[in-house]
């Protein structure tokens, strides 16, 4: 499986090419305003713009977006609720209060108004609502933005065990020790563009 | 029938409270004589022409007549629609969506009061025709507009939950069926309860017009539930198709969110 971008551009940002394999992990890195959040949204096809995107070497426009989304999963830094209660956001709340407890969150996470939580809570509640499914390709927005060093400790070992799955993940980050710990490569991007050629490659994982 | 007839100088007589709200204004310095004069003489000119105009439509009997003025009062009605909002659908979608909607759904139901109930000779006959359309047509104009309105608002207020049940997979309707339900029920409000307090706050205007004109109480309950019941099933129509078709636009075939189609 591969996630396969190719000329990927808007009127914010582009062209952008990129390619992603099963297991490996690409920090995007770059100012504030220079286009991330757009790349990760565009590749999940959550904004109109130009330019081909692959998984397995079939074009996303040949199924439907809600099944492209299934498999390609943007998480926003700020993901929003729908739902007074956390549970009412997963499948399985019972499965997923176990992850919980292992990110650090309170046992009773699942039955809270979601307006009782903290920002970080919910940021960790997000994501894990963002992999319950499983998908493939995972588009992380900041996902430890507002978390402290445990938390993120805990976050990081999360992403590493779906890496190992086989998962795929391009990881928006303003961190560069969170990119040197997790990503296989960097990306630097400028005024809407990518530079960072594969070499630059970090040392291990 | 026998009705009282009023002469100019009984309407004359009846203005003068008008002006002494006027003059009332200028001696606290409310500062608002003029808006009640300008408003004042608009109603008295408007009814004046649509007076002339229908008894124009009503002698003629003609169906191309009755039909531009059933156009004139969607335009006029559609134009309301589209200025309400904070946030509407740019371009010509801001004015078409709940134009459409509303005159499809208010013209229906006209057409079966017309066709079915009151049968007149010819069916168009627009001393019926034209006065149904528009009690019709006022009142889903009514619906429709705080449907849209909240539609679009609660769209921008939720966006990020919309976004979120979008990027986990879900399709447009199920990530916007919140919203959609809140819009439709504002719309329908205003209908629920003009029925519920219906005759207990104030008697109905068309009924308390027949009243006046001599029809007997009885005959004029029974013309008044048909246009309420007949105002209920536009108003419903009309705001369900309208919040269906806006949600459709915001919205595109790769259910996406495109909220860039809201005008700034």
């Amino acid at each position: 499986m591969t996630l396969r971008v190719a000329g990927l551009r808007s009127d914010l940002f582009g062209p952008v090419d990129l390619d992603l394999a099963p297991g490996e992990a690409v920090a995007l890195l770059g100012p504030s305003g220079s286009g991330k959040t757009r790349i990760l949204r565009a590749i999940a096809d959550l904004d109109p713009v130009e330019g081909k995107v692959s998984l397995d070497g079939r074009d996303r426009l040949t199924r439907p977006g809600p099944d492209w989304r299934r498999q390609v999963r943007y998480l926003a830094s700020d993901a929003g609720w729908w739902d007074e209660r956390v549970a009412g956001h997963f499948r399985d709340p019972g499965r997923a209060a176990g992850a919980a407890r292992s990110l650090g969150l309170p046992d009773d996470c699942m039955g809270r108004p979601v307006t009782q939580l903290s920002t970080g809570q919910l940021q960790r509640l997000a994501l894990l609502r963002a992999i319950e499914d499983r998908p493939r390709v995972l588009l992380l927005d900041e996902p430890t933005a507002a978390l402290d060093d445990e938390a993120i400790g805990r976050v990081e070992a999360l992403l590493r065990g779906l890496l190992a799955d086989g998962a795929a993940l391009l990881l928006v980050t303003h961190s560069l020790a969170q990119a040197d710990r997790l990503a296989d490569r960097r990306l630097h991007l400028r005024d809407g563009r990518l530079a960072g050629a594969p070499a630059d490659r970090a040392p291990g994982r | 029938m026998s009705y009282i007839q009023l002469s100019l100088w009984d309407l004359a007589a009846a203005s003068l409270f008008v002006l002494l709200n006027g003059i009332l204004s200028l001696c606290l310095s409310l500062g608002i004589a003029r808006q009640l004069l300008v408003a004042a003489t608009r109603m008295v000119v408007q009814l004046a022409i649509v007076g002339a105009a229908l008894s124009f439509l009503f002698a003629t009997v003609s169906l191309p007549w009755t039909l531009a003025w059933a156009a004139a009062m969607v335009a006029i009605a559609g134009r309301e629609i589209a200025v309400r909002p904070d946030r509407r659908l740019s371009g010509w979608w801001g004015y078409g969506l709940g134009t459409a909607g509303m005159a499809m759904s208010a013209g229906s139901l006209t057409l079966v009061a017309l066709l079915g109930s009151l049968q007149p000779d010819p069916w168009y006959d627009p001393r019926y025709a034209i006065p149904l359309f528009g009690m019709i047509l006022g009142n889903t104009m009514t619906g429709v507009s705080l449907a849209i309105d909240t539609l679009t608002s609660a769209v921008l207020s939720d966006r990020r939950a919309i976004e979120a049940r979008i990027a986990l997979g879900a399709d447009r309707m199920a990530a916007l069926r919140p919203v959609l339900q809140t819009a439709v029920r504002r719309g329908l409000t205003p209908m629920i309860n003009a029925m519920a307090v219906t005759g207990l706050v104030s008697l109905p205007g068309m009924m308390t017009g027949q009243i006046l004109a001599g029809v007997p109480p009885g005959e004029a309950v029974r013309y008044q539930l048909l246009i309420m019941f007949l105002i209920a099933g536009a108003t419903g129509l009309g705001v369900l198709l309208s919040v269906l078709a806006c949600a459709w636009r915001l919205t595109d075939a790769r259910h996406r969110l495109r909220c860039d189609r809201l005008a700034l």
